[in-house]
């Protein structure tokens, strides 16, 4: 596959969002700094509020920030654009077309002549496991295949960096472990940048290479991990014996610690005066 | 007395405790029809009701044919029908090209909402009798200011069912689109115009409703030909046969269209009501 490679930095970022009552204005992002390079599979977790989708919606270019720079391949981010894709948590997939115009529509938006754009979404379509159901409406399908259709769909404008919104939040635990070991194939097999919202630890260490952990009031990183559970899977193919090594459930108990700490200092009003 | 029928039953093995007022009522809806022509034969027949009140059901069938063969009112049944089907689905027509994309538009830009929003909310819950007076004094008498009448009435509900469609579309299928390199052009024809077309197809069916509605206001005055000239017509001579004759006609045309945009619907929207 012939990805457009580079490289993405946020420098400096602050996100202020002017307050609803009282005048003031919110803090959603403070000071994040964050470089992902090609291949690096970023998880961002975090208690609610601690600016996760914020961060996200900067990303993909639905969100400019207040202050700071964030950069893919050296060139600022102005937009969304076709080289960052996007999953969200509900599917967001069209209704009134099938599985194969749902995947292809991207590339029908760019003019790109149809059997062209047939044969990239099948290719697609084939990596998620939906070879056989081109014709289905998105309707039939369950919710963990809709999902795959969201995650075919944004890879078939082959975009350098895959931003994920928990897609998996709305999913039943059986088909959650199917998909995390579905995108952690996808991820070798691309060789993209990955960022991965979620609530849930055990998938952020999991799925992650590099696992940042944030913190609300004002939305910022506070711990970031290097962690190599997701090559240890892709090597023994064995997500039980991971998640239940000694080494995930110490790293597991850490984490947890920190969020349950940001959870219980909730409950203070979110305006900053300014 | 009507307990029986809002109890709560209990659960019978294999099924599923339901919603109150589960279940097909195709057959009570039946029954009712059935029982109303029955009362229909029973009152006229014994003479209970005066015919010049309620004729009886053979009164209004022999009418139809007289209608249909000799004719009422200087036109046969067909050359009324033939008229008023085409005012109204003239007017229907018009306010499809132009209420659905100003519908659109309003929707999806703030001048054209704000241009639309006060004129449609003012003037939409005004009888069409209160302006028809107005229509008349502006376009005459001929067969554009019945059309424009009945147009008036269908716009306003069908501009307002496209606008709401707009927002039927999730913030995620737009982000979803712009990060597939779309334009915003493309976001409103591939995306906006396709999620709000359940909601188009309401406006229609609710637009030719009203339609049929309008029908006899906008040939009450300076008609010679129509379904709703000819039972105004006859409301003169206290002829009740015809009156109800032509009340019958319209209303299987209303039905007929109804099921006409229901079917279409089904065959064209297969996606509506499921995600």
């Amino acid at each position: 596959m012939t990805a457009p490679m580079g490289s993405l930095s946020v420098r400096g970022v602050n996100v202020t969002y002017p307050a609803l009552q009282h005048g003031g204005s919110v803090v959603a992002l403070k000071d994040v700094n964050l470089e992902i390079n090609p291949g690096d599979f970023v998880v961002a977790l975090g208690a609610s509020g601690c600016g996760k989708t914020t961060l996200l919606n900067l990303l993909a270019g639905f969100l400019s920030p207040t202050q700071g720079k964030l950069l893919l391949n050296g060139q600022p981010i102005t937009g969304p654009g076709s080289d960052r894709g996007v999953v969200f948590q509900k599917h967001a997939l069209l209704p009134w077309l099938n599985v194969m115009e749902n995947t292809e529509f991207g590339l029908k938006l760019q003019g790109v002549d149809k059997s062209r754009r047939r044969t990239i979404a099948a290719r697609n379509l084939e990596l998620v496991g939906l070879k056989d159901f081109h014709h289905h409406m998105i309707y039939q399908l369950s919710g963990g295949m809709q999902q795959r259709v969201g995650i075919a769909r944004a890879l078939t404008c082959d975009p350098a960096m895959l931003l994920m919104d928990e897609p998996m939040a709305a999913l039943d635990a059986l088909t959650r472990e199917t998909i995390q070991e579905l995108l952690l194939d996808v991820w070798q097999h691309t060789h993209k940048m990955f960022f991965f919202i979620t609530h849930s630890v055990e998938e952020a260490l999991f799925l992650g290479s590099r696992l940042i952990v944030m913190s609300p009031r004002p939305g910022r990183i506070t711990n970031t991990y290097e962690l190599d559970f997701n090559k240890r899977f892709l090597e023994t193919r064995d997500a039980r014996a991971i998640k239940s090594s000694a080494d995930f459930i110490k790293m597991r108990e850490t984490i947890l610690g920190i969020i349950y700490g940001d959870e219980r200092a909730a409950g203070q009003p979110e305006i900053m005066h300014v | 007395m009507f307990n029986k029928l809002f109890l709560a039953k209990p659960v019978t093995p294999g099924k599923v405790y339901g919603a109150p007022g589960a279940g097909y009522s195709g057959f009570i809806s039946l029954t009712t029809a059935v029982v109303l022509i029955a009362l229909w034969f029973l009152v006229t027949s014994m003479g209970w009701i005066k015919p010049i009140f309620l004729p009886s059901p053979f009164a209004v069938y022999n009418k139809f044919i007289e209608a249909w063969t000799e004719g009422v009112a200087n036109s046969t049944l067909l050359q009324h029908t033939m008229t008023s089907l085409g005012r109204v689905m003239g007017a229907f027509f018009l306010a499809l090209v132009t209420a659905v994309p100003i519908g659109v538009l309003m929707g999806v830009n703030r001048l054209v909402r704000g241009v639309f929003d006060p004129i449609i909310e003012f003037y939409r819950p005004l009888p069409p009798l209160a302006y028809l007076p107005l229509v008349i004094i502006w376009f005459g008498i001929g067969e554009f200011p019945k059309v424009f009448l009945i147009y008036l009435a269908i716009f306003a509900p069908m501009a307002i069912a496209a606008r709401a469609g707009v927002k039927s579309v999730s913030i995620e299928q737009i982000h979803a689109a712009y990060a597939m390199g779309a334009s915003s052009r493309q976001i409103i024809s591939h995306v906006i115009l396709k999620a709000a077309l359940p909601e188009i197809f309401t406006g229609m069916r609710i637009g030719i409703g009203v339609g049929w509605t309008t029908l006899v206001a906008a040939e009450m005055v300076a008609s010679s030909r129509g379904l709703g000239f000819m039972v105004l017509n006859a409301a003169q001579y206290l002829a009740s046969d015809t009156v109800i004759m032509g009340i019958l006609v319209i209303g299987f045309f209303a039905l007929i269209f109804d099921l006409l945009l229901r079917h279409l619907e089904k065959v064209l929207i297969p996606w509506k009501g499921k995600v």
